[in-house]
């Protein structure tokens, strides 16, 4: 009896852990080997043509013969850049102005900064489309107060169309880079501050050699989640530039990589073609996470 | 007794109330639009007031998208997901917060991994899958794949390990409760908080969801409010009262919730990257 029970209590983690990989075995699993498989046909979502080998055709077709995906995954890289990157070049001061003593009502703050964060996307992207509207735009009409010039058209410029995205992606992820910046600030033991006010460093100077190189590793973990989001982009620029039917917007400018995959995938039914993409953006981001890495061990030498 | 205003801390008020009015203002502006008749919601200068166009803009958003059933679809989707990520999170939780088990690192470690990969790669298979199960314009395929999603596991672990007391289980397994009783009657009611985190936290993402009820509810009626709200903004009739409404009256249940809970869901959005 008490062997049976034993036995039974045995089992017992592994069938409250097995929900989990039950469900991640048919739906993560299973389809992530199917579209290795379904990258190397030829692979029509409609109709009932036989999907067809191909070998690497889709993957030679992306990388030689598509204008469109480079196009896209340059802008991607841009976004990258100016969206998603530069949300630690603004959240890091952020996060230790917040932090600083001289600083009260920092929930109040926090909590401001971290709200668009947890707002849907379509809400926040339709908002920013009216207030960089080219007539009506509050944006503009911020400008027209300083210059006499003609006013921007947003969202019918390559360059404003990226302008605008970036911009959204600053002001929704920022609030959440700031909050995990905060944490790795309330970590840092107050003794190195210590040490460093004895040998009288100015403020500057101690968040430049303190604040600084105790944040690297979590720095490398925010930039890599940044990274793995930023690379898969899609919702902002397929809801700010109207769909698949526009494709980003003048000349392809909001079009990223995720973005054309989707088409590629759900307009343009080429099902093969959509799977080789989504494994060469794979292999970039894997590429861009190797880099962050080497740079932050770099800076942390 | 002079104060001294040091211009160090002035200047970093200015700063932060500058940035904090940057993150606000598109909210109230979202409210502000949604009461102007479509007609007048552009003008220049823009609007800063609310107006008077309300009961129009609810008249015609009814009457250009079902949206008392996009908003029931919304919610069920979230309420369902979060009860169910609630149950089955917490029974992963607690067997690797509780037992000792053979592997029990490495599938942990497991567990984690798979929120590192991206879901871009199985999302044109996982479509043929829905279309073969027949489960397109179901709200399955938005429940059942993310039942037991890793990061509720990761989050209820967490909780679990440092929240009962193994004396507790012991006690409970001397009395002759059994190992579902136990998970019933003790981790459950004591993992309150934890479950109040991970409740939120699943309910916004689910509410927020855009990129799955757009592949996988192609059907107006059967979709989700984000998506009916960007079929309504592509619309070439686009009435801009009624979408500014719409916006509104998916922006405001989740503002409602952050007001009373931003700190359970600031806490438990940032709990992989700060813990981890």
């Amino acid at each position: 009896m008490d062997k049976l029970n034993a036995r039974r209590r045995n089992l017992t983690p592994y069938i409250l852990i097995s929900p989990f990989f039950i469900l991640f075995c048919v739906f993560g699993i299973y389809p992530i080997s199917y579209s290795i498989i379904t990258s190397f046909f030829n692979w029509p979502l409609l109709g009932n043509a036989a999907p067809k080998f191909i070998g690497f055709d889709n993957y030679a077709n992306v990388l030689t013969r598509d204008p469109y995906f480079f196009k896209a995954l340059y802008n991607t890289v841009i976004l990258l850049v100016f969206g998603s990157l530069m949300q630690h070049v603004v959240a890091v001061p952020l996060a230790i102005l917040i932090n600083s003593k001289i600083i009260r009502s920092k929930e109040f703050f926090k909590t401001t900064f971290f709200l668009p964060y947890i707002t849907s996307t379509v809400s926040v992207v339709i908002i920013f489309g009216l207030l960089f509207d080219t007539n009506y735009g509050l944006v503009n009409w911020v400008i027209s107060f300083f210059s006499e010039q003609q006013k921007i058209r947003w969202m019918f410029e390559p360059w404003g169309i990226q302008a605008v995205l970036a911009f959204i992606l600053n002001w929704k992820f920022i609030g959440w880079n700031m909050v995990i910046y905060l944490a790795g600030l309330q970590s840092i033991p107050s003794e190195l501050y210590e040490a460093a006010e004895i040998d009288g460093a100015s403020t500057l100077r101690k968040h430049l050699s303190v604040t600084l190189p105790q944040l690297y590793p979590i720095m490398f973990l925010a930039i890599a989640l940044s990274i793995i989001g930023g690379m898969q982009i899609f919702e902002e620029p397929f809801i700010l530039t109207g769909g698949y039917d526009n494709l980003g917007g003048a000349q392809n400018a909001g079009l990223t990589s995720a973005y054309y995959l989707m088409f590629t995938a759900f307009k343009a039914y080429r099902l093969g073609k959509g799977s080789a993409i989504a494994w060469l953006l794979f292999l970039v981001i894997l590429l861009l996470n190797g880099i962050n890495r080497l740079a932050i061990k770099r800076l942390q030498r | 007794m002079a104060i001294k205003i040091k211009p160090q801390k002035v200047l970093s008020y200015l700063f932060l109330g500058l940035m904090a009015f940057i993150f606000a203002y598109p909210f109230y502006n979202v409210f502000v639009l949604a009461t102007w008749p479509s007609s007048q919601v552009l003008s220049f200068p823009p609007r800063f007031f609310f107006g008077a166009g309300l009961m129009e803009n609810w008249q015609q958003l009814f009457a250009r998208i079902p949206i008392g059933k996009n908003f029931y679809n919304s919610l069920g989707i979230a309420l369902l997901s979060t009860g169910s990520v609630l149950f089955f999170c917490t029974m992963a939780g607690y067997a690797f917060a509780k037992f000792e088990f053979r592997f029990k690192a490495q599938l942990y470690a497991f567990v984690i991994a798979t929120m590192a990969i991206p879901g871009f790669l199985n999302i044109i298979p996982f479509y043929k899958m829905m279309v073969a199960f027949k489960w397109v314009n179901t709200w399955l395929p938005l429940i059942v794949p993310g039942m037991a999603g890793a990061f509720g596991i990761f989050l209820m672990t967490q909780f679990l390990e440092n929240s009962i007391p193994a004396e507790l289980l012991d006690a409970a397994r001397i009395d002759g409760l059994g190992e579902f009783g136990i998970l019933i009657r003790i981790v459950f009611p004591l993992s309150k908080p934890g479950l109040a985190v991970l409740g939120i936290v699943t309910f916004v993402g689910s509410w927020n969801n855009f990129t799955g009820p757009l592949i996988l509810l192609p059907r107006i009626d059967s979709t989700t409010l984000p998506v009916a709200l960007s079929v309504l903004n592509s619309r070439v009739d686009n009435n801009l009262g009624a979408l500014m409404l719409g916006n509104a009256l998916t922006l405001l249940p989740l503002m409602l919730i952050f007001l009373f809970f931003s700190k359970q869901i600031i806490s438990g959005l940032t709990a992989g990257a700060v813990k981890g």
